[in-house]
């Protein structure tokens, strides 16, 4: 890159009025949230409470899956569109383990184990579809026009769509399964926690911890952040771009794989076309939390599953929840496009 | 006396004309002849045959499925302004589709009267030719309401780009795959809005009905034209199509070859350097949305009078998607090529898949329901088309050479990336 010609100019450009008159307006809009967002708390502080907790345990879900978008994205660039529905078969894998083969229907300590073991099984099936994707498609368009591995994406998105439309799948009617938790769960005062949501932040902060450490800590991860910057300078440096390629959609599928089973033993249901609107959902929660960032999916994550929950509660009701994620995502990129914990010269995954 | 005449310059040939009158002329001429045979086969010489054969031919291609892949066609060239020709990613386009039909609604229907109880009396006809006993509510003229759902959607297609222009593609995919959700959400939920619910923009997932019928005009004057043509009239409602789907052509072809459509092409092929020509990037690029959009108001429209009706499942994420494949299949940017490959697919998805299945089933005495195999058809033919043929159909030339030919690694090796990371190292320099 012609980097020595831009960066002499060391003059910070002035900021022009547009700019600071966009930024007010952001930070407006955000005032009018909390504001609003305190007034509920204060009103009804208990119904206020049960709101954030279901809320969380939706964000942590879409803070799983917007984890697989994030690492993908941050490395080849590419919006992986067949991610969220590669995250629907992995709730149907791990419905048929658990439901199917193991009957889970109440906690104990056989199901603890059958669930587990769904969790690894559902994780590595996920990895390898993902990695056989890229392997298969993504890898020979890595230096086509964006526009084509987009549409490859979209293509294999409706592929997985049909698979999990067979019968043996989920068919093409959504499907109730038992779960292991039902909808037991504890009481803290008058505010009910199921036990689905503690048990999906529980899985959910290790992996993220596990993500950041991966990426941050070890030889794999610099290789990651090394091919993210410049996959023929990582070349030259000797780092098998292939490999660290596909080793990140193996990490990001295996993410999807466990966001499928947390989200079969906490909703019960599974749908073919459910990957569509959560892929969008956790893709806005990555955009949110500044893509490429994996500190900023979570965050993203947990403050959509938080927003739409106090909608669904409080404000307009449910039927409007994608008009309030999509119109976040739109006020976002006019405002502050980078996202919340993203900053234009971030370091990317 | 040596004056010998300077040897007179040797003649050269003007260089023939690069087109001949068959690629000029080919294409148009072509649409012409079908067009014609089409209207007069179905309204003439299949009334005449026998039962079997008119049941037959009906299972295969039904006026009515030609009508929809005709308007289908009309979309994909509002897309292919947008994605072929100024490439930029739109996976909301269905919206403007929406938008265009609830013009309809609104303007061609009784529908007006439910919006408010403060319009329950309203009666407004500008040249309108409603429904026998339907002639409440509001009804203007088909061809003027064309022409307010064009503005309307040109508007609106402003004001989606407006704020996400600036960004880079992919994220503009995603914005306006927003708006194409946000918009079927409101017309769903529309029928309690505004203060105290007492707002019933879009009347739900009800619909609207009773749409009004188109005039003809000064053509019935000819023996045999209806003067308005009603629901059943399915071929003189193909002809008014075909007549759209020609002017999107025309309109497309046009704007091709002038100084918008060169600016388009010059942004889609590299946006830095268009910008260091003189090009004025949001400007272009809000036009190609307004343009697009506008096809999309038109083709809404159309829909509407299609159907007789505007209902507001039909809005969904798997229409912009299918508009998509249709543009990219053809062969983006090139017209004759989105226009073949959008009434390919709009055929095969209405009654193709069906008969083709039938046929394999009866040949091989299998039993398989191909049309629950949609998914798997559909994205299979994208994924092998983007890695084996990523032209599309019929490319058009310049397409075919920015899709095929540039090995960008090549090219970043020398020292430029291509793709809008320019904005980024630009900042990273100030940061320093």
């Amino acid at each position: 890159m012609t980097q020595t010609a831009i960066a002499a100019s060391e003059v910070k450009p002035r900021r022009l009025p547009r700019e600071t008159a966009v930024s007010a307006l952001g930070l407006l809009l955000v005032a009018a949230v909390v504001v609003w967002v305190l007034y509920e708390a204060i009103k009804s502080p208990q119904e206020f409470a049960s709101l954030i907790v279901a809320g969380a345990g939706n964000g942590a879900l879409y803070a799983l899956i917007a984890l697989g978008y994030t690492m993908v994205y941050g490395i080849i660039e590419l919006i992986n569109f067949s991610h969220g529905d590669l995250f629907m078969l992995a709730t149907v894998l791990s419905g048929i383990i658990c439901v199917s083969l193991f009957n889970v229907d109440s906690f104990g300590f056989g199901a603890v184990g059958a669930v587990a073991l769904a969790l690894l099984i559902s994780m590595a099936a996920a990895a390898l579809v993902n990695v056989a994707a890229e392997r298969v498609a993504y890898r020979r368009l890595r230096r086509a026009p964006k526009l084509a591995p987009l549409i490859t994406a979209v293509g294999l998105s409706f592929m997985y769509q049909w698979f999990g439309q067979r019968q043996f799948m989920t068919g093409s009617a959504p499907k109730q399964w038992s779960t292991m938790f039902g909808d037991d769960g504890f009481n803290i005062g008058d505010v009910r926690v199921p036990y689905t949501t503690v048990t999906v932040i529980a899985i959910t902060i290790p992996l993220l911890l596990l993500m950041v450490y991966i990426v941050q800590r070890t030889r794999a991860g610099k290789a990651m952040r090394a091919v993210a910057q410049d996959q023929d300078a990582a070349r030259l440096m000797g780092i098998d771009v292939d490999r660290t390629i596909t080793f990140v959609f193996a990490l990001g599928g295996g993410l999807a794989g466990a966001a499928g089973l947390l989200y079969l033993q906490s909703v019960g249901t599974s749908n073919y076309n459910l990957g569509f609107r959560l892929g969008l959902i956790a893709f806005t929660a990555a955009v949110l939390g500044g893509i490429g960032n994996l500190q900023g999916a979570v965050l993203g994550g947990f403050l959509l599953g938080i927003l739409s929950s106090l909608n669904d509660g409080m404000l307009l009701g449910q039927q409007w929840s994608m008009t309030v994620v999509f119109t976040v995502l739109i006020l976002l990129m006019v405002f502050k496009p980078e996202g919340i914990l993203g900053s234009p010269t971030t370091e990317k995954v | 006396m040596s004056t010998t005449t300077p040897a007179a310059p040797p003649v050269v040939k003007p260089p023939a004309p690069k087109t001949s009158f068959a690629s000029r002329f080919g294409w148009p001429l072509g649409f012409l002849i079908l067009a014609i045979v089409v209207f007069s086969f179905n309204q003439w010489i299949l009334p005449e045959t026998n039962g079997d054969f008119r049941t037959g031919y009906n299972n295969w291609l039904p006026m009515t499925a030609v009508n929809e892949a005709v308007i289908w066609a009309i979309f994909a060239l509002g897309l292919n302004i947008v994605v072929g020709y100024s490439g930029l990613l739109d996976l909301g386009y269905v919206a403007f589709w929406g938008i265009g039909g609830y013009v309809a609604g609104w303007l061609m229907a009784p529908f007006a009267n439910q919006v408010t109880p403060a319009w329950a009396n309203l009666s407004v006809n500008i040249f309108g030719h409603p429904l026998p006993g339907q002639d409440r509510g509001i009804h203007i003229n088909f061809w003027l309401v064309l022409i307010i759902a064009a503005l309307v959607c040109a508007l609106a297609g402003v004001i989606i780009g407006a704020p996400t222009l600036r960004l880079k593609s992919d994220y503009l995919a995603l914005v306006t795959l927003g708006f194409g959700e946000i918009l079927p959400e409101v017309f769903r939920n529309g029928e309690h809005v505004g203060p105290d619910g007492k707002w019933n923009i879009t009347n739900g997932t009800k619909g609207i009905t009773g749409i009004d019928q188109i005039p003809t005009g000064p053509f019935q004057l000819i023996p045999g034209v209806p003067a308005t043509i009603g629901t059943f009239d399915l071929t003189f409602k193909f002809i008014v199509f075909a007549f759209l789907l020609a002017v999107a052509m025309f309109v497309s072809l046009r704007i091709r070859e002038g100084r918008l459509g060169r600016a388009w092409l010059a942004i889609r092929e590299d946006e830095l350097a268009a910008s260091m020509m003189g090009v004025p990037l949001m400007r272009i690029k809000l036009s190609a949305y307004a343009v697009g959009a506008a096809f999309g108001g038109i083709g809404g429209v159309c829909y509407a009078t299609h159907v007789g009706g505007v209902l507001a499942d039909r809005f969904n994420f798997s229409v912009s998607i299918t508009l998509l494949a249709m543009v990219v299949l053809g062969g983006m940017g090139n017209v004759w090529g989105v226009t073949v490959g959008a009434l390919v697919l709009a055929w095969i998805n209405s009654t193709g898949l069906a008969q083709l299945g039938n046929v394999w089933n009866d040949a091989t005495g299998s039993n398989v329901n191909f049309a629950s195999h949609n998914f798997l058809i559909f994205g299979a033919v994208l994924v092998l088309f983007m890695l084996f043929r990523r032209e599309g159909l019929i490319p058009e030339t310049r397409t075919k050479q920015v899709l095929q030919e540039p090995e960008r690694g090549e090219i970043e090796s020398l020292g430029a990336e291509m793709e809008g990371t320019a904005e980024n190292t630009a900042a990273e320099g100030t940061k320093k």
